[in-house]
């Protein structure tokens, strides 16, 4: 057997001094040199554990051997057959904590950069064959008509999945475009918005159709939806509602959701403003509350409007912090100061309700909490203050009551997510199904297509009966 | 795309769209709102639903004059097409037989008005509608609340029209009439519904104001319009936008409508550089 080779590819990223002033991606995928030599490390061991590290179950191996064997449309196949969004999962897929956990190669700490050639396969097909050109084979139609509620991961991998079984898929999307959380909340430095739409347009190019501007709960119920003749509903509607800190002074002017600003810079593109009528502030001093990606996606679009200064400030230390170990060290790199184990206390505004600091504590880990990570108490007399003219609040977000609400027979818990089953995503209401993070509350995209993945197959067994 | 099949200037700020939504006006509800963006560029605005026709599948909205966007908006016309016409958003007004009901129409808040005072009378309440504005010229739908009204009257700021004065005067009168009066709803700036809810508040008459506050998605998912209500923060674009008048932080409102005043002007007068002919 020959050697085993340890050396991972790296992937060339813009500078951080450089890529800190402007909304271009960060990472530049491989060369094709690059994935020629990182496909070659690929053992193709007979027991396919990356296989089993993915949420959707990508023939890892397969598409790895294919670009090794340089036949990339062989390579595009085999993606697409299991996802049918790789260029947004070789992107923004905690891939080490999942197929790159599983591949044996990890026990070395040499995994396969299984993302980035997932990327560089998704990459080379939209420079090379065009998403949507070539026309995947209509499957014979089975007359059923399936409605899916939201256009986010979950709700495009269920409508796929019905579309290529031959099903009549409509999705039906609030907001004037589709693509979710991917459109407005991940920003474009991290996933260009122009590969969300070649790959939603993929999506459609399956026969689905999308409805943007429609709200349902509004302009219909799920009831309504069934009267209407659909035989079945998928609810992919996400967590989509911001959680706040519930103090008082959180009202000031200049503090926003995440979800808020996000949306503004990536979905209404306020970075472009004035050309863009959204404005968003520019904050000189910003304090971004929280440790998860979307903190990391708010802190580092600040910085790229241009503030002087911006500040991740969490509870925990860094040993806690949700995000992703890459995204942490993007932001450190690119001069985003981390203010750990400190919790605001209040926000103190001025005569004109504009924010102007911040009272925060000092925190000390305790004992471990429910969450198997260390609670962090109040250092007692550690308050002190930090100027601030903007702070973006990022601590999680829960479902969108709209839906749940306006649905009788829909079974929530008490944190608003939808009650599923987690082998086949079937709600307790008849014909209903759902997935992502309106059942699991916020999590990550490709648990939301897995879970779309799964409800689509039991889905499709329900209408097939 | 969303065609507008009629447009009026019902002033010279002001203007009225008859939009083509076939869907919206099936669910549409007097006090609901829709979100409308002009085209790929524009920014997403929140604006009442002003009437509605479910047979001829229409909305009317009607808008004033403000910034960028709804200047732009006014320079649209019949056959024109906006890109997004988001609805019905927000809960509907309560709409029940409370007995007399004062509604008060304050400028542009003549056009929301109109379908809760029809819709109200519908349900059997006696409706005195007190409609005011600056001046005559400013004045609009006087007959669309008549026709909605047992009583009607008309202020303005100038004396030019009506009697003299603000619409809190005959608000005052009517509550220290001895008439009972049951609910009052109190539509148009900000200032106007504050001093609405003052003027009831020792009388203990319930008031309802519709919020405004400056609205991204209007579905809950950004908290840009969060009002505190009661001590309460609530988002106006899915708990309202109809509260309890009472309980309103009325200066946190006003503030956070000036979030954006500095971008506002600015990208304001980016436009009337660019339309030198369409400066008022």
């Amino acid at each position: 057997m020959a050697k085993l080779n340890l050396n991972r590819v790296a992937m060339s990223r813009q500078a951080p001094k450089k890529r800190a002033k402007n909304f271009n991606e960060v990472a530049l995928g491989y060369s094709w040199e690059q994935a020629q030599e990182e496909a070659s490390r690929c053992i193709q061991c007979p027991k396919r554990n990356c296989v089993e590290g993915c949420p959707v179950e990508v023939d890892i191996p397969d598409f790895i051997k294919a670009i090794r064997e340089d036949d990339m449309p062989e390579a595009v196949r085999i993606l697409k057959s299991k996802n049918a969004l790789p260029g947004i999962c070789g992107r923004v897929c905690p891939q080490e904590t999942q197929c790159e956990a599983t591949c044996t190669l990890a026990k070395k700490e040499a995994p396969i950069a299984i993302g980035r050639l997932e990327r560089f396969v998704a990459d080379w097909e939209r420079a090379n064959m065009g998403a949507t050109k070539k026309r995947p084979k209509s499957p014979k139609s089975t007359d059923k008509k399936i409605a899916v509620v939201g256009s986010g991961p979950a709700g495009l991998t269920a409508a796929a999945e019905l579309a290529r079984l031959g099903h009549g898929v409509t999705i039906f999307e609030a907001l004037h475009v589709a693509g979710g959380v991917l459109m407005y909340g991940i920003p474009e430095f991290r996933l260009p918005k122009e590969i969300v739409q070649a790959e939603v347009d993929y999506v459609a190019s399956l026969g689905v159709k999308i409805e943007l501007d429609s709200v349902v709960g509004k302009l219909a119920t799920l009831d309504e939806i069934v009267a209407q003749g659909y035989d079945a509903i998928f609810l992919g509607t996400g967590a989509g509602l911001p959680m706040f800190m519930g103090y008082p002074s959180e009202n000031l002017n200049g503090i926003y959701s995440a979800n808020e600003f996000l949306t503004r810079v990536n979905l209404m593109k306020a970075y472009l403003f004035p050309d863009y009528d959204t404005p968003v502030k520019i904050g000189k001093q910003v304090a971004v509350i929280g440790g998860g990606n979307v903190a990391m996606d708010s802190a580092r679009c600040a910085l790229r409007l241009g503030a002087d200064k911006v500040y991740i400030v969490y509870r925990r230390s860094e040993a806690e912090m949700p995000a992703r170990r890459e995204e942490v060290e993007n932001a450190m790199e690119e001069g985003i100061e981390f203010k750990l184990l400190t919790n605001p206390k209040k926000f103190l505004g001025n005569e004109q309700n504009w924010v102007v600091g911040m009272e925060c504590h000092e925190m000390e880990l305790g004992e471990p909490d429910e969450s198997g990570r260390r609670r962090p108490v109040v250092k007692e007399g550690s308050e002190f203050t930090i100027d601030v003219d903007e702070v973006i609040v990022a601590l999680g977000t829960r479902p969108n009551p709209l839906i749940a609400s306006t649905t009788p027979g829909l079974d929530t818990t008490k944190w608003g997510t939808v009650v599923a089953d987690e082998a086949t995503g079937k709600t307790v209401k008849d014909r209903v199904w759902a997935g992502g993070d309106i059942v699991t509350g916020a999590a990550t995209v490709i648990s939301a297509m897995g879970a779309g993945k799964v409800a689509a197959a039991d889905m499709d067994r329900f209408l097939r009966g | 795309m969303y065609k507008i099949l009629l447009k009026q200037d019902l002033v010279p700020q002001i203007h009225l769209f008859r939009m083509a939504a076939p869907a919206v006006a099936q669910k549409a509800r007097a006090g609901q709102f829709v979100v409308v963006r002009i085209d790929e560029k524009g920014e997403r605005i929140p604006l009442t639903i002003a009437d509605w026709d479910e047979k001829e599948g229409t909305v009317t909205i009607v808008f004033m004059e403000v910034g960028a966007t709804t200047a732009r908006l006014a320079l649209l016309g019949e056959g024109d097409s906006i890109a997004d016409f988001v609805g019905p958003l927000g809960i509907p007004a309560e709409i029940k037989k409370f007995g007399t009901v004062v509604c008060v129409a304050g400028g542009v808040g003549a056009a929301p008005v109109a379908p809760i005072a029809r819709e109200l009378k519908k349900a059997g309440n006696k409706i005195i509608t007190i409609l005011g504005a600056r001046s005559h010229d400013l004045l609009f739908w006087e007959d669309e609340l008549q026709s909605a009204s047992d009583q009607m009257i008309v202020t303005t700021d100038d004396g030019s029209y009506g009697r003299k004065g603000v619409v809190t005067e005959p608000l005052k009168e009517l509550l220290e009439s001895g008439e009972k009066i049951d609910r009052v709803v109190a539509i148009g700036p900000v200032v106007m519904m504050k001093f609405c809810s003052l003027t009831t508040l020792p009388f203990k008459v319930e008031t309802i104001v519709s919020l405004n506050p400056i609205m991204v998605d209007g579905t809950g998912m950004c908290g840009c319009c969060r009002v505190a209500v009661g001590g309460e923060t609530k988002f106006a674009c899915v708990d309202g936008p109809d509260f309890d008048g009472h309980k309103v932080d009325w200066d946190l409102l006003a503030a956070r409508q000036r979030i954006y005043l500095g971008e506002e002007k600015c990208a304001y007068e980016e436009w009337q550089k660019s339309h030198p002919s369409s400066r008022s």
